[in-house]
């Protein structure tokens, strides 16, 4: 049995970690409120512009844009969205093993894929897999705003427009509850399947609606992204806040446990202290 | 007076909502005044300053990007970013306009003076927006 001292040490070290991950939680909690305005803020961004694109498109049957058409695949692109740090539960490794089980599904051979990375957990992962990693953004702050990721936006875009794959699929935890992410696959690019949402208008377009959508699906591809990153974000929050009560949790059922041992060996010490002192009298009368 | 409500919309959030008699934008093809009552419209937008007319002042918006999108009753600008004159941060665009002047001149290679010359476009409109000068 471990001895009084011993078990007093465990129980202050586990109070400090138990005093950390309370503290943990409390600021993800605080963390996840703002991303959840931020996501909201985005909402009628979102809206409106797929609004406008699907209105465009079901008016232009002959749309020939390359973003609207789907070509062989000769090369795909995974855009994965993870942390970049842990102590998030099981929000990377349920976003990774999803992404691994499609890539094996579908391809055989390293060559038939590229990986585009948000958050250091994911472009580590790939690249200790030997994988290609052509893009990646990590140390994005806690509220990205649509500046902070443009610059990846723009190239995975970009890169589907000069060829250098021929689709896009996006991996990120979409926000459920405070409790609930759920990965979720999307395909970005190309752009096949617009569903026209609520009032479609026809519109008069400047200079044509050819040239519209050369500067619009860019830009609507673009907010997809920065939606997912959006909801990655608030889902990554959720999660820490999860997780590091659960910690929190498991620290006070360990401190407990600790305590009843500590007080059982106190007692047992007593106990045999008197037993000893009583022992020691009779013997001497 | 009849007026037309304005709803400007960027990725981090809405950024002007209100009635106005009069919008003024520049599109890619040059300037278009929009009035109530204008037939639906989609247009995409340059870098520039978008001019909102009021029954007696006028109000300035500096828009980067996106497109116009208007309907009789109602006009939507979608902007990859976008600032009411108010809330320009004046020194921040004199340095990344001064920053893109710098990599004008220095003019390494194509794509390089290409960005320059846009961060300095939106620069010189953040200013002058600023300054209600337009």
């Amino acid at each position: 049995m471990a001895s009084l001292r011993d078990i007093k040490t465990r129980i202050t070290s586990t109070k400090k970690t138990s005093q950390i991950t309370r503290a943990m939680q409390m600021v993800s909690a605080s963390k996840l409120s703002r991303a959840e305005v931020n996501a909201k803020a985005f909402v009628p961004y979102m809206n409106k512009i797929q609004d406008v694109v699907a209105s465009i498109a079901a008016g232009s049957t002959d749309t020939s844009n390359p973003m609207m058409i789907a070509r062989p695949v000769k090369k795909t692109a995974y855009l994965v969205i993870t942390s970049d740090r842990g102590l998030v539960g099981g929000y990377n490794s349920n976003i990774l093993r999803t992404v691994m089980s499609r890539i094996r599904e579908r391809h055989t051979s390293n060559d038939d894929f590229v990986i585009l990375s948000v958050g250091r957990k994911g472009k580590e992962f790939f690249a200790k897999q030997g994988m290609t990693i052509l893009e990646s953004a990590i140390a994005l702050p806690d509220h990205p705003t649509f500046s902070d990721i443009k610059e990846l936006t723009r190239k995975a875009v970009g890169m589907f427009a000069d060829g250098t794959y021929d689709e896009v699929y996006m991996y990120y935890n979409h926000f459920v509850s405070a409790i609930q992410q759920e990965v979720t696959e999307k395909k970005v690019l190309p752009l096949t399947d617009i569903q026209p949402t609520g009032s479609t208008a026809s519109y008069e377009f400047d200079p044509s609606a050819e040239a519209i959508l050369e500067v619009l699906l860019p830009q609507y591809a673009e907010s997809l992204i920065f939606g997912a990153v959006l909801d990655g974000k608030a889902s990554e929050h959720a999660a820490s806040m999860t997780a590091m009560k659960s910690a929190t949790d498991n620290a006070s059922d360990l401190i407990n446990g600790l305590t009843l041992q500590y007080n059982r060996a106190r007692q047992a010490a007593i106990t045999q202290e008197i037993t000893e002192i009583v022992g020691g009298a009779a013997a001497l009368e | 007076m009849k007026t037309i409500t304005v709803n400007i919309v960027t990725p981090d959030g809405p950024v002007y909502d209100s009635e106005v008699s009069m919008v003024i934008a520049v599109t890619a093809t040059g300037e278009m005044g929009v009035l109530p009552g204008h037939i639906p419209t989609v247009a995409p937008l340059g870098i520039g300053a978008v001019r909102l007319k009021k029954e007696n002042s006028t109000e300035l918006v500096a828009v980067n990007g996106g497109f116009l999108e208007i309907r009789p009753e109602k006009v939507t600008i979608l902007a990859q970013s976008a600032e009411r004159a108010t809330d320009i941060d004046l020194a921040r665009a004199q340095e990344s306009a001064k920053r893109a002047e710098a990599l004008l001149q220095a003019n390494k290679d194509e794509i390089d003076f290409k960005r320059a010359e846009l961060a300095l476009k939106r620069a010189m409109n953040r200013i002058n927006v600023y300054e209600g000068n337009v």
